[in-house]
């Protein structure tokens, strides 16, 4: 099943996808673009743990001069940074390289603490795609990659769909890809991973308990770009479907940085 | 979780290197390999839910780490979402002020994020109240003690961080948007101390009566 969470007149739905249109609960079908798309994720009641990987295939580590890493990358995010299918994310002004990211993202569907690898798929409750973008620009190497490269305002496009495990027998065997106004600019398969699903979910839950609703973003293969506003990015992971974006400038333009806004205000 | 009522939606960030005397322990440091620069922008960690412990309860201890840092930090719970604001106007965004330890595992290295240092279950104890942006005052005034088995083991005073309460608002906020219930922390203290499983942490501000004492005690691990 494949599902989705959406506004639609006036309020905010599940839905599952059927024939190509969004089935509501209450029985209405809609067109896919006749609605907002939400992250496909329930609300849950205290944020939710987002852990992202960086440099999880090798390919990648090689492309940003990296060797390998010996043990999973790792960072997190905010929820303020997710946003729905079919989104804008800005692209602040001035800078430089601002690449996509397309990642399997693991979304868990039960408590876990201390799960050994065998036992690592029972936690999790679906897949979806995500674009988790950085601003390169904003680097540094404390912390990195820093909060101000990885965790911005729309910054992490995520959906469409949230995709029951009993779909996706294998998820370490899918092909990704990413196109930039329709031109293949990435491509991978989820079995290139340095660290695979089953080992990362052991080796979080060794130190912290995951739980539902929590997400494993869980790194991007080589072939990122820099992306300009007005290009259309869509994220596609086999079995998953197509996370469409579109960069845009900042609404305020141009936008004062704060201490140009403090400096004007005295 | 559901003893929690005042930080019910929110995401809690912590700051690394904002008391001066902490970044001028590193400052020779921060031009060399791998940092190769100090931090232009506040350096931000997060302390994830899995991480939250209420006033008075034990933190567990992994079997892995003989001692844990204690945080003692003064924490900022936002109330109206701050996006790009002005120093000048950032306090107005603080719902109140509560007390936090933000325990980790002791690393000496702050290149890569701190996720197994720092968000252990159990690891930020908050508490024991929230306590109203009137009550507390200018934020700078705050001095908390850190208490081991009842012996005084550090100062943080907070007229010392080099971004103030509202600076720090207004230069996070310029690149990402606090939210209502996200929580910013003021920045940890200098020479942060160690405790080990048996002992018993106390916080508390100097002065500030009303934000009470976050009581700790650290448990080993069950083999």
């Amino acid at each position: 099943m494949k599902r989705a969470r959406i506004a639609y007149d006036g309020a905010i739905h599940d839905a599952t996808e059927h024939d190509g249109r969004l089935l509501l609960t209450d029985g209405r079908r809609v067109d896919f673009d006749a609605v907002v798309w939400l992250p496909p994720l329930a609300p849950v009641p205290w944020p939710r743990t987002i852990l992202a990987l960086g440099l999880n295939y090798a390919d990648h580590a090689k492309e940003l001069a990296f060797k390998a890493p010996q043990e999973p990358l790792v960072f997190l995010k905010g929820e303020g940074s997710l946003i729905g299918h079919r989104a804008h994310t800005v692209r602040p002004a001035g800078v430089d390289t601002m690449h996509y990211e397309c990642e399997l993202a693991v979304v868990i569907g039960k408590a876990a603490k201390k799960v050994k690898r065998a036992d690592a798929y029972d936690f999790v409750a679906g897949y979806t795609v995500a674009n988790d973008y950085a601003i390169r620009d904003y680097l540094e190497n404390w912390y990195r990659p820093n909060l101000r490269v990885k965790n911005r305002d729309t910054g992490t496009p995520l959906g469409p769909w949230l995709v029951d495990t009993a779909d996706i027998p294998n998820p370490m065997n899918l092909a990704l890809r990413t196109t930039v106004n329709g031109k293949v600019t990435q491509s991978g398969s989820t079995r290139d991973m340095i660290f695979d699903l089953p080992f990362l979910i052991e080796y979080f839950s060794d130190f912290m308990t995951l739980n539902p609703g929590d997400l494993i973003l869980t790194g991007t293969p080589d072939g990122v770009v820099d992306c300009q506003p007005g290009d259309v990015i869509v994220t596609e992971i086999e079995g998953l479907g197509a996370l469409m974006n579109t960069i845009t400038a900042p609404a305020l333009t141009p936008t004062l940085s704060q201490r140009e806004r403090e400096k004007a205000s005295r | 979780m559901n003893a929690f009522p005042i930080l019910a939606a929110g995401t809690v960030y912590g700051v690394l290197l904002n008391a001066k005397e902490e970044w001028d322990a590193w400052a020779a440091q921060m031009s060399e390999p791998p940092y190769q620069a100090p931090p232009q922008a506040p350096v931000l960690y997060i302390k994830t839910a899995n991480t939250w412990s209420v006033c008075g309860s034990a933190i567990v201890v992994p079997a892995r780490a003989p001692e844990v840092e204690i945080g003692a930090s003064l924490a900022m719970v936002i109330g109206t979402a701050a996006q790009q604001v002005a120093a000048a106007e950032a306090l107005a965004h603080v719902a109140g002020y509560v007390l936090v330890n933000d325990l980790s595992l002791p690393h000496a290295s702050y290149y890569r994020p701190p996720v197994k240092y720092k968000n252990l279950d159990g690891f930020l104890g908050i508490g024991p109240r929230l306590v109203t942006p009137a009550e507390v005052g200018d934020p700078a005034r705050v001095r908390l003690e850190v208490r081991v088995d009842g012996t005084l083991r550090q100062t943080v005073d907070c007229a010392q961080m080099l971004r103030p309460a509202a600076q720090l608002i207004a230069d996070v906020s310029e690149f990402m948007t606090l939210r209502r219930g996200d929580v910013l922390l003021l920045g940890l203290g200098a020479q942060r101390p160690l405790a080990r499983a048996g002992q018993r942490i106390e916080i508390r501000a100097a002065g500030h009566a009303a934000l009470g004492t976050l009581t700790h005690t650290l448990v080993a691990e069950a083999a």
